[in-house]
């Protein structure tokens, strides 16, 4: 149990925190064929661009309603109208992704009535979905807009279904799960003979696979026909706390029961989550995942010698922080310094004393005493000054490759979760020389050697002496 | 004090433009930034630009007031290095709440300031106004000019939200604040003959430590570099220099034209790209100065020096030159260097098949043919899909460009190399050359383009099995 703080400054120093547009945005390239759009001045787009170009080190599709001075005042529908007929003309999209930003927030554009009024003025749009989502900057973090998002997409896609598919489950993950996490879960799933359809699904759009041809939009993700038959599953599974609502959103329009997954890193938590999906279908775990059970906890006995007693400084948002602050707890580990970005209730939940809602300045500061550094890309200067061990978790993590392709679900992920952290110690592992422990002697030590002194002041001999 | 209307209006009015001169009165007021097309529009705002003009100010805090998009989503993102404070890699932002929207920011924005020299003690503060607070009437110059007042310390506004313009719109911008807040407040401690400013460099991936050898053996000093590398101080005396060189052509043209006019620097537009265009620059920055009053050795001194770095470059770039003739070069820049870095390809025996003119001035573009031919293939607004055939189809061999249309390239499996603000090798100067065209024909005959060319066997075996079935 934590004492949930906000700190209490007027300035944030070297951000943790994201703004929501872009979660929302990243969301919305979980879907097929889409065109994410913010609804903002040039740069609101080009911040994000940079950052999930520089992350996923993919194209990423990614449009702006070019909001200026003059039409910020006068309203932008016009902006949102043209943005809407260009995006459509040029890429043909199935679905456009529009999130409101900070800017058109303030003005207090009703964008919805916008949507409407260009709908009924452009009968083509027809075949083309529109789902906006309200995100201003100036409210909650990235997770909070990828929550956000998803609520949205499933309010506006979710149908009653009365033919079922008895095999077909939905899955709705949240923002801290990579492109690889989502392919792990989906295979853990088909395992049992089931089908999982993720929404959305950043696995198809962002995990760097080299298509035939050149496409202006998302090159994969959750398909409009997807997105229409949700209530045809026969369950519904979310990861993460931020994937609640949505979850819920979920069972009232469709009817179809959903369950909470809080995380997915950590043998227990799997163990659960193997259990559920067995089950649910009614089969067996298969052997594999015996096995892959079987080598985490051979990996976890393996790991903790090297894990046991040390103090970790962390940032993350929410979601990501429980699955990692556990699963550290769950290795040995004292979570120390505990810095996140926004309100979530599992935050009073975490095994820490203090979880504080701030930026990497406070982890800096709390960070002083401890054995590793978790947070995402923006932790290397405070790692350099404080020399501390880092590893990257995250967006963004621009300064190493393979952020896809990062696993930490499922016995697989956890496994490699437990021997990249042990490696990191290991690696920090210091040889004994003959002075290592010569400090814990020194106070006794000067109070002996000052006896001597006064004892055998005369004996050159005596090494004390000299 | 100038509104900001007056003083986009000022820039867009730049006598030293001579595309602005050509213009009517009425085309003039429209300024030179193309409106941007909704649903179809790329690149940043004037906020992201001014940032980008006066970040690389290494010792100053740079304070972005604003929610936390502007800072949170893009903070220590650009390659500029600094010889010593690492302090303006650090990010501040005022974070603005719902709260602040509804009853104004300019009290965390002040106290923001105040945590700011407590903590940091920087020489300066820079304060950023973005969209949000410059919707809600927050006046950063009142709290400025407050907080100038209250602390003793330079706190400089940054007047140029996001919503007003494009990226170039925001350079000027920021150029303006220098010009009127900070540009002649400070003396250096002494001056020389041979003292230089260089505007508009931003020593990315360090590529002033470039050219700084060649100056320093040369006896010129770079009084102030606006802004790579550069103190606050330094910026504040710059007004002392003798002569000024423009880099990155028009962002910054207005800085040195009024440092002219204001403190009687002549300056002339050049660049450190090339091997040409370097010896040239470094000519021009020597003749300015012995008119400016400096000995008329420092002429010959200069030429020798050229000699023996140009014969230095050719004999480098010539190592290479074999590999590199006939190599079809697709270009696509912000625009700005395009002619710059077209010549220097052309001395590395390529032939550059295309290039983008985007956020070029037409006498760019004149350059560009100058240098290319009546028939240059130069493109407005390139689109990822063009450029995509045309990699497809082979009509170029590598493609340079910025980050984020690299996977445009790499996407077709052909070489791509990075000149844009992340990258990660510098190019300027005669060493910079050399080591353009070393990367170049690095990206060129990499092993991992014949292997991930190749197509998996079961995909020519099938075909092959198809065959001799039909056979």
């Amino acid at each position: 149990m934590a004492v949930v703080n906000t700190n209490h400054k007027s300035c944030t120093v070297n951000p943790l925190k994201m703004s929501q547009p872009i979660g929302a945005a990243l969301a919305f390239m979980g879907l097929n064929n889409c065109m994410p759009t913010l609804h903002g001045s040039q740069g609101c787009t080009s911040f994000g661009l940079v950052l999930f170009v520089r992350h996923f080190r993919e194209m990423i599709p990614m449009q702006t309603t070019a909001m200026n001075e003059v039409n910020t005042i006068l309203g932008g529908m016009e902006n949102i109208e043209q943005a809407i007929i260009n995006i459509w003309e040029r890429t043909k999209p199935a679905v456009i992704g529009l999130a409101s930003t900070g800017l058109t927030e303030t003005k207090g554009d009703d964008v919805e009535a916008h949507i409407k009024l260009i709908r009924a003025k452009h009968p083509e749009l027809a075949e083309t979905a529109i789902i906006y989502a309200s995100t201003p900057d100036y409210v909650g973090a990235f997770q909070d807009g990828w929550s956000k998002a998803a609520v949205r997409i499933v309010e506006e896609s979710a149908v009653y279904c009365q033919v079922k598919q008895v095999n077909r489950v939905n899955v709705l993950p949240g923002s801290h799960l990579t492109p690889a996490d989502i392919d792990e879960v989906r295979e853990i799933i088909e395992s049992f003979g089931l089908c999982a359809v993720f929404i959305p699904d950043i696995s198809g759009s962002l995990d760097g696979h080299i298509p035939e041809d050149f496409t202006p939009t998302t090159l994969g993700g959750t398909t409009t026909l997807e997105l229409r038959t949700m209530g045809a599953a026969r369950a519904t599974i979310a990861i993460g706390e931020q994937m609640h609502a949505a979850a819920i959103e979920l069972e009232m329009k469709t009817g179809v029961p959903y369950t909470m997954f809080d995380r997915l890193a950590g043998l227990d938590a799997n163990d659960n989550f193997l259990q559920f999906l067995s089950n649910l279908s009614g089969k067996p775990v298969a052997l594999k995942y015996r096995r892959q059970r079987s080598q985490l906890q051979d990996a976890m006995l393996d790991a903790h010698f090297f894990t046991g007693g040390k103090k970790i400084a962390i940032g993350a948002e929410p979601d990501l922080l429980w699955a990692l602050g556990n699963f550290l707890t769950e290795m040995g580990c004292e979570l120390s310094a505990v810095v996140t970005t926004t309100q979530s209730p599992l935050l009073e939940k975490m095994p820490a004393e203090e979880v504080l809602i701030g930026d990497l300045e406070d982890l800096e500061m709390r960070a002083k005493n401890c054995d590793l550094l978790i947070t995402h890309s923006h932790g290397r200067q405070m790692a350099e000054r404080l020399h501390l061990p880092f590893l990257r978790f995250g967006i963004p993590n621009f300064d190493r490759l393979g952020a896809a392709h990062k696993l930490s679900v499922g016995y697989r992920g956890t496994k490699e979760l437990v021997f990249e952290l042990a490696n990191t110690f290991l690696a920090e592992y210091h040889e004994a020389t003959p002075d290592s422990w010569r400090e814990s002697f020194q106070e006794i030590g000067t109070e002996l050697s000052n006896e001597a002194h006064t004892t055998c002041a005369s004996n050159g001999s005596c090494s004390s002496c000299n | 004090m100038a509104s900001l209307n007056e003083k986009v209006q000022d820039v867009f009015n730049e006598p030293a433009c001579d595309k602005n001169q050509a213009k009517g009165e009425k085309e003039r007021k429209k300024g030179c930034t193309k409106q941007l097309t909704p649903g179809a529009a790329a690149g940043g705002c004037a906020f992201d630009g001014a940032k980008i003009a006066l970040q690389p100010i290494t010792d100053v805090a740079h304070l972005v007031h604003g929610p936390i998009a502007c800072e949170g989503n893009g903070w220590d993102n650009r390659g500029a290095k600094s010889s010593d404070s690492k302090l303006y890699r650090t990010g501040f932002t005022t974070d603005i709440s719902e709260l602040d929207v509804i009853y104004g920011g300019e009290k965390r924005l002040y106290k923001s300031i105040r945590e700011v020299l407590d903590k940091y003690n920087p020489p300066a503060v820079f304060v950023y106004q973005t969209c949000v607070t410059a919707l809600i009437g927050d006046d950063i110059e009142a709290v400025c000019k407050a907080a100038t007042a209250k602390f003793c310390k330079p706190i400089i506004p940054i007047n140029a939200p996001g919503f007003v313009g494009a990226k170039n719109l925001g350079n000027k911008l920021a150029g303006e604040a220098l010009l009127e807040y900070v540009i002649g407040t400070e003396e250096p401690e002494f001056t020389t003959p041979y003292d230089i400013n260089i505007i508009g460099e931003y020593n990315l991936a360090g590529e002033l430590w470039q050219i700084k050898p060649l100056l320093d053996e040369l006896g010129i000093r770079i009084l102030a570099c606006i802004s790579g590398d550069a103190k606050y101080k330094e910026v504040a005396y710059s007004h002392r220099a003798k002569a000024a060189m423009m880099v990155c052509s028009k962002a910054m043209i207005n800085v040195a034209r009024k440092m002219e006019e204001r403190y009687n620097i002549p300056f002339f537009e050049g660049s450190f790209y090339g091997i040409t265009d370097t010896s040239e620059s470094l000519r021009q920055i020597t003749k300015l100065l012995v008119q400016q009053g400096a000995a008329e050795e420092l002429l010959s001194r200069t030429e020798k020096l050229i000699f023996r770095e140009e014969t230095r470059a050719w004999e480098g770039i010539n190592r290479y030159r074999a590999k590199l003739q006939g190599k079809k070069v697709l270009l696509i820049t912000g625009g700005v260097k395009s002619w710059s870095v077209v010549s220097a390809l052309q001395e590395g025996g390529m032939e550059i098949v295309g290039t983008s003119v985007k956020k070029s001035t037409d006498e760019d573009k004149d350059k560009i043919k100058e240098l290319m031919g009546e028939d240059a293939h130069m493109f407005d607004d390139m689109r990822p899909r063009d450029m995509y055939a045309m990699l497809k189809e082979c009509r170029a061999d590598i493609m340079l460009s910025g980050g984020r249309s690299q996977f445009v390239a790499l996407k077709v499996k052909m070489p791509w190399l990075d000149i844009n603000q992340e990258r990660h090798h510098a190019y300027a100067g005669y060493v910079g050359m050399v080591e353009l065209v070393k990367q170049i024909e690095q990206a060129l005959y990499h092993p991992v383009w014949a292997q991930v060319r190749k197509p998996a066997p079961w995909e020519t075996l099938s075909s092959e099995v198809v065959e001799a079935k039909a056979a």
